[in-house]
């Protein structure tokens, strides 16, 4: 999978040579975040503001797209706004689920290298599996904390600095998620077990392989076929 | 000085409660920790975006149950759902263990244990709108007399 480290170094050596007088703060990071709840984009904004990044927060999947220029009934006015950093997205949402924009992002080649990461309240593995195969950087149980977004801040933050001298680190995230492959262990998950604490990846249940509807709220997820992984309470 | 700090012992006092009683979990302390100065009112906005969401999807799942002939279940799941959402992520822990038992009476279509839920729902909501009501006029009254609002761990 290509890097969202490429891009960024381009961006910025672009900025130094044309003597941009953009705002003094190029460093920080630019993130679009998508969420249909009111309150969980409340919060999703304070988390990432107060871990100084800018925050773009739209209610739909098809506003990030129209925020992003993606959209097929508005043209590209040609401007090209502010750069987006990062996507962060809530799984379950009305008309465009995350995992379809987390697909239209990917299948774009002017913003595929947009690092994504998914939110969701239930953590049911095919979910999750299925996400990170589409290419989504991580992924997110909710309620989601300042932890979580300091955890995608620092490897963002990383990638920015180390674009600049070393496009090849991104190969050891790869790596670090290649290795986790099936067994399905991102740091988030692992962060919110339950006590149960398993040290290496879970066990995998039969239902991994069974397809869930995009989104349909767990109704054909039931207790026995999650792991008893829930985020803690 | 007294004063600041007897107001700071019963806002302490009383955040401790709803804890031991299962209002909030560890979710709202997050929060709690996320205000500053630069955002010295976010617990409350977020409360009240939570409130507003309550009302709303309460209302949704009445008129859905209310229904005599059919009662569409996934779409009174799909309020729960959200309302479970939303009470997660502000630590609203009694409203959101309710939404857990609603969301089984909806999956097993059952009307009654629905109508049950729906009851509970909108206690425990109003319980809580109480609670953070007064936890908040504390705040206020700490900061009215100078004090600055303890962080409880």
């Amino acid at each position: 999978m290509a890097r969202n480290g490429a891009v960024t170094w381009r961006r910025r050596t672009e900025k130094i040579e044309s003597f941009d007088l953009s705002p003094s703060d190029t460093e920080e990071v630019h993130v679009l975040a998508v969420d249909d709840s009111h309150v969980d984009r409340k919060v999703i904004e304070r988390l990432l503001r107060i871990s100084s990044c800018k925050v773009t927060a739209v209610d739909s999947g098809r506003r990030a797209l129209q925020f992003l220029g993606l959209d097929e009934e508005k043209e590209s006015n040609g401007l090209d706004g502010l750069k987006v950093d990062l996507i962060i997205t809530d799984y379950c949402m009305p008309g465009m689920t995350g995992y379809e924009l987390l697909k239209k992002i990917k299948e774009s080649s002017a913003f595929r290298e947009i690092p994504v990461v998914i939110m969701s309240s239930e953590n049911v593995l095919a979910r999750i599996d299925r996400c990170l195969e589409e290419g989504a950087e991580d992924f997110i149980v909710k309620p989601v904390k300042l932890s979580d977004v300091k955890r995608i801040k620092d490897y963002m933050t990383r990638d920015f600095r180390v674009g600049e001298r070393e496009r090849g680190r991104g190969i050891n995230k790869r790596k670090l998620r290649d290795s986790c492959d099936l067994s399905l262990s991102p740091p988030s998950i692992l962060s919110s077990s339950s006590p149960s604490s398993q040290s290496q990846s879970p066990s995998l249940s039969p239902s991994i392989l069974s397809a869930t509807a995009p989104c349909s709220p767990s109704s054909l997820d039931s207790p026995t076929r999650r792991l008893k992984m829930t985020s803690s309470e | 000085m007294d004063v600041v700090n007897q107001l700071r012992r019963q806002f302490v006092d009383y955040y401790t409660s709803l804890h031991r009683e299962g209002f909030v979990d560890d979710q709202f302390t997050q929060l709690q920790k996320l205000q500053d100065e630069n955002s010295p009112d976010f617990v409350v906005e977020v409360a009240s975006l939570f409130f507003e969401d309550c009302e709303k999807l309460i209302n949704n799942m009445a008129r859905a149950l209310e229904q005599q002939q059919r009662v569409d279940f996934k779409q009174v799941d799909a309020s729960v759902h959200q309302l479970k959402g939303s009470s997660s992520s502000i630590g609203a822990m009694r409203v959101k263990n309710v939404c857990i038992a609603f969301r089984s009476f909806c999956e097993a279509q059952n009307r009654e244990g629905c109508l049950r839920c729906l009851q509970q729902v909108t206690h425990e909501y109003s319980l809580l709108k109480n609670k953070l009501q007064t936890l908040f006029r504390l705040e206020q009254q700490i900061l009215a007399v100078g004090g600055s609002i303890p962080v409880v761990e």
